[in-house]
């Protein structure tokens, strides 16, 4: 690593600890309902979308209530995003007179988008009109990102009121994220990459010709629009294949340093937020400072395992797979961070990753998308790993396990287990069948423990909403475009009722007042807790896949063989 | 019940019966009450079908058949672990049983009395016992006083005093009248009284799963059936390796590898000893002679944050006790020590004993026989308000020496026509303000001076509090004296607040008004007006002295009506949890250890050159003999490590008061990081041991 790369890291750290608490408060300004400048601002359009569907802004629901409006609204975008795929050739903004895309791929893709997952089996320029860009993809880029957080909302409410059924009221909740936090943001982000070259138009595919005098297709579109979001809303789905390596899309050093940001900015923010609106800043912190610890732990095995010389290339960088705009360190940043934040994002190809960096992305994802995560579901996911450390450790001090003043007890931990199991289980069965049946081998590229690192790293990306690729898989067959599409699902909602249940039953508690009998969540103590558990529960159980794929591929790799 | 015999962790008896029922609670009935060990049992009896046909195939595996019978032991383990922890309280059942008998109950219906078997009565009948019956159920009496020897349930031999009215009233079946005669209203149906119920919970036959109980065995069932996704998953996983090395399908995992490794990994540990853990739980406050009517009062125990006490008894010893002699002017203070000791030699009161003493340790006066000073005791009556002696001197005169409340003595003195001295009267202020109780003491028409009575707070109890306070327990002193004397008291004794002039409507709100700011009260009580206090509280521990309605009211019972008690109870609370949280914490931990052990072993020839050692025997960090010895030393370690806690179930972790942080770290060091380094040692151990 040169100087620079270094200084850019710190800086890269720095930033995003010093923007926390500054989005973070505004955040919970924005969730609260209190006065924020971007009231006089957007004010006037949420009363007019109140209106418009006719909800009643503060009338609360209990967690049913929440669930029931949350899923229903999924459902419809689901149902949206489909058919507009299925009809696009009758749609307009279809310069490129794209075919209507095929029913499987067309459930994968909606599913993806609605699960806030953005896993592509598709390739973006090739598949989908500006229309269904537009409408479709971009759209739930903002609803599934207010979705999560949301839920995370919902969840603050019952972990900060006491004896009440009400949760809040989804409807609201959503408009004023996607109001005040998301669509600020992502315009302005927006503005910056087009000032840094990110293209943002109509326009049809331009036909150029090249040095050599071949003719070359130049896709175009409103991209910077999409990209700001997909950075900021942890989604991901990039407008064009190559995603974030394409020119297109991160053209510069500095796009991609803030891109690179943006990915993070409000799942930490959140963090803030939530420490705020639970009476306790010092518990945002600690969460945030656990997630800061596993991030920084997988980034510099990532960086070690790339830098280091490898028997095979002796001294040489590992160019393979990388962008040579943004060289390594750049890489390696950017997929430790997308894949620890289910953002999915790429700029690198994570299959040419060295083994142990290619199993850090990998362990961000299987760990449950804990390390920040996505927009309100990292930090969600998180909670449902406290709940487990509070409730195994707390029990040491000799009292109920209580975390916040809530007594945990046999519901919390029936459905957090739920919470912990919904994704492990789509990982190791699909991951089990794909790698015994031909439908699942058929899609390899790579032999050995390679490839089954690259079905593994498919089914954690579906179950852990994050979507990025490990490539080197054609995930575009029917079968992994249903097996991954209902792994996203599983992972996503299999999550989020159970998130919803705790949130709903801790509402309805009494808040015991801390005391010295009370066990602490806000100290360094529990951070190393969190991380013992999170790694002891989340990670143990992919032990043996894990070893039989990247441990393996890696110990394989120092005496010589590679596949 | 006398809880005080032989309660010998081991004693062969016990062992030998424990052992029989770990066999007979190899019955899927009661198996399956226990999800991880019902996994181990499943994984056994297939690990069994397989030796057992390759009896028949001719590929025999004397490996396999280590697996099988060390799966079985696992489960017989945890069975010994219950069954050991049952026993226990199996021989307290029947120490008790011995006491329940059939008697013979003369029951009283309007003036004619019949004679019917106990088990006959019905709640409401009315029953007479006189001297040397035993008392057929439990009951309340309604006419006459009696002693009543309870040795039978509170194993204490002294006897004592039932009455009708009053705060004494309950009587309990099995216990025997030893004096006089009463008429009992009987207040429970049968086969629910006190005895049978006492029974049923030390038999563990009711048993519940208490509330905590349930949420852990939540989590074992989860992390099993993670775990056991990891393990179903894994033939898969090694089909694509084995053909991604060029090795023949026929060397996937077998049965019992795979089930090795389930067992390895699900929480057996704390799986096998949850129950034991519960019962011993039960079984500790038992020891203390306190009877919980359910597992999930212990629990609250735990959670209890603050505790009513009511002063007297808990706080302070039961009486006053004299500190100091004050002269009037002119008086020496030997002359009112003489005096005051004379007024109380014949005083039996406790306030009048503690004078006797004081006189001795401070003047050295001496104990004079009351006859040989010819002397008349005049006894306290509510009338005079004071009590002395009359002593005939050799001059054929009367002594009157009195003593007694300020009012009682002015007057006495008056009536004597002389005067009552001014500094008399400050004295007397002066200690009422304090919180003490002046006793002013006269001869003739001579006020000599005041005696110091005072609320003594028990020794120690200071530090108990203070202890209480470390562990986050806010405590309330609760007393009908008034503000300032308990304030006084409250002070000395290091409570953290209290209530003064205090009425059980007062109690009640206080209850409610903790409550509601989601505190969790705990408090003991024995009267009657005491009792919807008692089930307001989460924790309300009824005296056995106390009334039958304070003793339905409570989810407690001490048998030794001790007030202090109920610090006891809260400390046997948080060691059950703590306990659970400790082992629970060094079997996940022990997980670590064992995949190094297992994984390297099964994946040893994958991706392997021509030696058929593949890259993954890298992680054989612990260096173990051989693949067969690796997964049998884990699967011995996670059977023989249960054997090795069930000490540590039964008595629980080592408690000590101290700050929850400080409690985290101490368990966190010993089982934490002791679960993650043990199993290391001890599977290397006994793959040196296998090797040999």
């Amino acid at each position: 690593m040169t100087i620079q790369d270094i200084i850019q890291v710190l800086l890269f750290f720095a930033l995003l600890i010093g923007l926390t608490p500054i989005l973070g408060n505004f955040m919970s300004k924005v969730f609260a309902g209190e006065r924020h400048f971007m009231l006089p601002v957007f004010g006037w359009l949420e009363k007019l979308i109140y209106k418009f569907i006719g909800i009643a802004p503060n009338e609360e629901a209990n967690w049913k209530s929440y669930t029931f409006g949350l899923l229903l609204f999924n459902l419809i975008g689901f149902i949206f995003v489909f058919l507009i795929q299925l009809f696009q050739t009758y749609l307009p903004f279809n310069p490129a007179h794209l075919p209507n895309v095929t029913w499987h791929s067309a459930f994968n893709t909606s599913v993806s988008f609605v699960t806030n997952t953005n896993w592509q089996g598709y390739a973006g320029e090739t598949t989908m009109s500006y229309f269904v860009q537009m409408i479709g993809l971009t759209v739930q880029n903002f609803v599934s990102a207010a979705t999560g957080m949301a839920v995370l909302l919902a969840l603050i409410r019952g972990l900060s009121r006491k004896t009440t059924d009400k949760l809040g009221n989804f409807w609201t909740d959503i408009t004023r994220i996607i109001l005040y936090v998301l669509l600020p943001l992502s315009i302005l982000f927006a503005i910056v990459l087009v000032g840094q070259g990110v293209v943002q138009n109509f326009k049809p595919y331009e036909e150029v010709q090249t040095l050599q005098g071949a003719l070359q297709v130049i896709p175009m579109g409103p991209a910077a629009s999409q990209i700001a979001i997909k950075q900021l809303g942890t989604n991901g789905g990039g407008f064009f294949n190559a995603n974030s390596a394409h020119p297109f899309e991160n053209p510069t050093p500095f796009s991609n340093f803030l891109e690179m940001l943006f990915i993070l900015l409000i799942p930490a923010s959140l963090t803030f937020t939530y420490g705020k609106m639970v009476g306790s800043t010092r518990q945002g912190w600690t969460i945030f400072t656990a997630m800061l610890i596993l991030l920084i732990v997988g980034l510099g095995i990532s960086l070690y395992a790339e830098y280091s010389s490898n028997p095979i290339f002796g001294n040489l960088p590992l160019m393979e797979g990388k962008e040579t705009r943004f060289g390594i360190t750049n890489s390696v940043l950017w997929s430790t961070v997308t894949t620890a934040a289910s953002n999915g994002s790429v700029n690198a190809m994570h299959e040419s990753l060295s083994p142990l960096a290619g199993m850090v992305t990998i362990i961000n994802i299987l760990l449950g998308e804990v390390i920040f995560g996505g927009v309100g579901a990292g930090l969600y996911g998180m909670v449902i790993f406290i709940i487990l450390t509070v409730f195994i450790a707390g029990l040491m001090v000799g009292r109920t396990p209580e975390y916040l003043g809530k007594k945990i007890e046999a519901f919390e931990v029936q459905m957090a287990i739920i919470a912990i199991l919904a994704p492990s289980f789509v990982i190791l069965l699909f991951t089990a069948w794909a790698s015994v049946s031909n439908l699942g081998l058929s899609s390899l590229n790579n032999a050995g423990p390679h490839g089954f690192s690259e079905i593994l790293y498919a089914f954690s990306s579906a179950a852990g909403n994050n979507g990025s690729a490990f490539a080197g898989l054609n995930a575009n067959t029917p079968f992994y475009n249903l097996t991954t599409g209902l792994g996203m699902i599983i992972g996503r909602f299999g999550i989020i009722i159970p998130v919803l249940a705790i949130a709903g039953k801790m509402a309805g508690k009494k808040i015991t007042p801390p005391s010295a009998g009370t066990f602490h969540t806000d100290n360094g103590l529990f951070i190393g807790l969190l991380i013992a558990v999170i790694l002891i529960v989340g990670g143990l159980t992919f032990f043996p896949a894990l070893s039989l794929g990247p441990i393996i591929e890696h110990l394989l790799m120092n005496s010589g063989t590679t596949f | 019940m006398s809880t005080k015999q032989n309660t010998n962790l081991f004693n062969k008896k016990l062992i030998l019966q424990a052992t029989k029922d770990s066999f007979i609670k190899l019955n899927p009935g009661s198996l399956v009450k226990n999800p991880v060990i019902f996994i181990v049992a499943i994984g056994s009896l297939l690990t069994s079908i397989v030796v057992f046909a390759s009896l028949f195939n001719g590929n025999f595996s004397s490996f396999n058949l280590q697996i099988a019978i060390w799966l079985w032991f696992t489960v017989l383990f945890a069975n010994f672990s219950e069954a050991i922890a049952e026993g226990r309280g199996k021989a307290q059942a029947e120490s008790l049983r011995k006491n329940r008998t059939q008697t013979q109950a003369r029951k009283l219906t309007g003036q004619k009395e019949e004679l019917v078997s106990a088990p006959e009565l019905k709640k409401g009948d009315v029953v007479v016992c006189e001297a040397g019956d035993v008392i057929p159920s439990d009951g309340e009496v309604i006419e006459g006083i009696a002693s009543v020897d309870e040795s039978a349930i509170t194993g204490e031999s002294a006897p004592v005093i039932r009455e009708s009215g009053g705060d004494r009233s309950a009587v309990t079946g099995g216990t025997k009248v030893i004096s006089d005669r009463i008429l009992i209203r009987i207040t429970s149906e049968p086969g629910d009284t006190f005895i049978d119920r006492m029974i049923a919970l030390v038999e563990g036959a009711k048993r519940k799963k208490t509330p905590n109980e349930i949420a852990l065995s939540i989590l074992l069932s989860g992390l099993s059936i993670i775990f056991l996704l990891a393990v179903v998953t894994l033939p898969a996983f090694f089909a694509y390796s084995l053909s991604a090395s060029g090795l023949p399908a026929s060397q996937n995992l077998t049965i019992p590898v795979l089930i090795a490794l389930l067992v390895c990994l699900i929480p057996t540990t704390i799986g096998g000893l949850l129950s034991a853990i519960g019962i011993s739980g039960m079984d500790r406050l038992l020891q203390r002679n306190v009877i919980a009517t359910s597992g999930r009062a212990i629990e609250a125990a735990g959670d209890v944050d603050v505790l009513l006490l009511d002063k007297t008894g808990t706080i302070t010893l039961g009486n006053r006790m004299a500190t100091d002699f004050i002269p009037a002017d002119g008086v020496t203070v030997e002359e009112l020590a003489s005096a005051a000791q004379l007024s109380s030699l014949s005083d039996e009161t406790p306030e009048g004993r503690s004078i006797v003493i004081l006189a001795k340790e401070k003047f050295n006066i001496r104990g004079r026989e009351v006859q040989q000073l010819n002397a008349l005791f005049i006894p306290f009556t509510a009338q005079s308000r004071m009590s002395g002696v009359d002593i005939k001197t050799k001059d054929g005169q009367t002594r009157q020496i009195r003593k007694g409340s300020a009012e009682a003595i002015r007057s006495f003195v008056q009536n004597n026509n002389s005067f009552y001295p001014q500094n008399i009267q400050d004295v007397v202020s002066e200690l009422a303000r304090q919180g003490a109780t002046p006793l002013v003491v006269a001869q003739d028409n001579k006020v000599l001076g005041v005696i110091h009575l005072k609320d003594i707070v028990k020794g120690g109890i200071k530090q108990r509090f203070a202890e209480l306070r470390k562990m986050g327990i806010k405590t309330v002193m609760i007393t009908g004296d008034n503000a300032l004397t308990a304030a006084a008291i409250a002070a000395e004794a290091g409570v953290d607040d209290f209530m003064a002039e205090a009425t059980p409507e007062d109690k009640l709100r206080r209850i409610r008004e903790e409550q509601a700011n989601g505190h969790l009260v705990g408090m003991i009580g024995d009267g009657t007006n005491d009792a919807p206090a008692l089930a307001q509280a989460d924790i309300g521990i009824a005296m056995n002295s106390g009334t039958q309605a304070a003793r339905e009211a409570g989810n407690m019972v001490d048998l030794d009506s001790n007030p202090t008690k109920l610090i006891e109870v809260v400390e046997v609370g948080k060691q059950l949890l703590m306990t659970r949280g400790a082992l629970t914490t060094f079997s996940i931990a022990n997980d670590v250890a064992k995949y190094f052990a297992i994984i390297p072993a099964i994946a040893i020839s994958l991706y392997s050159g021509k030696n058929g050692i593949g890259p993954l025997s890298a992680l054989n960090v612990m260096n173990l003999g051989s693949p067969q010895s690796a997964i049998l030393s884990a699967v011995i370690f996670n059977a023989i490590i249960i054997i090795l806690l069930i000490p540590l179930a039964l008595k629980g972790v080592p408690y000590r008061p101290v700050s929850a942080n400080t409690a985290l770290i101490k368990n966190l060091f010993i089982y934490g990081l002791g679960g993650l380094i043990a199993p290391f040692i001890g599977i290397k151990l006994i793959d040196l041991l296998i090797n040999l």
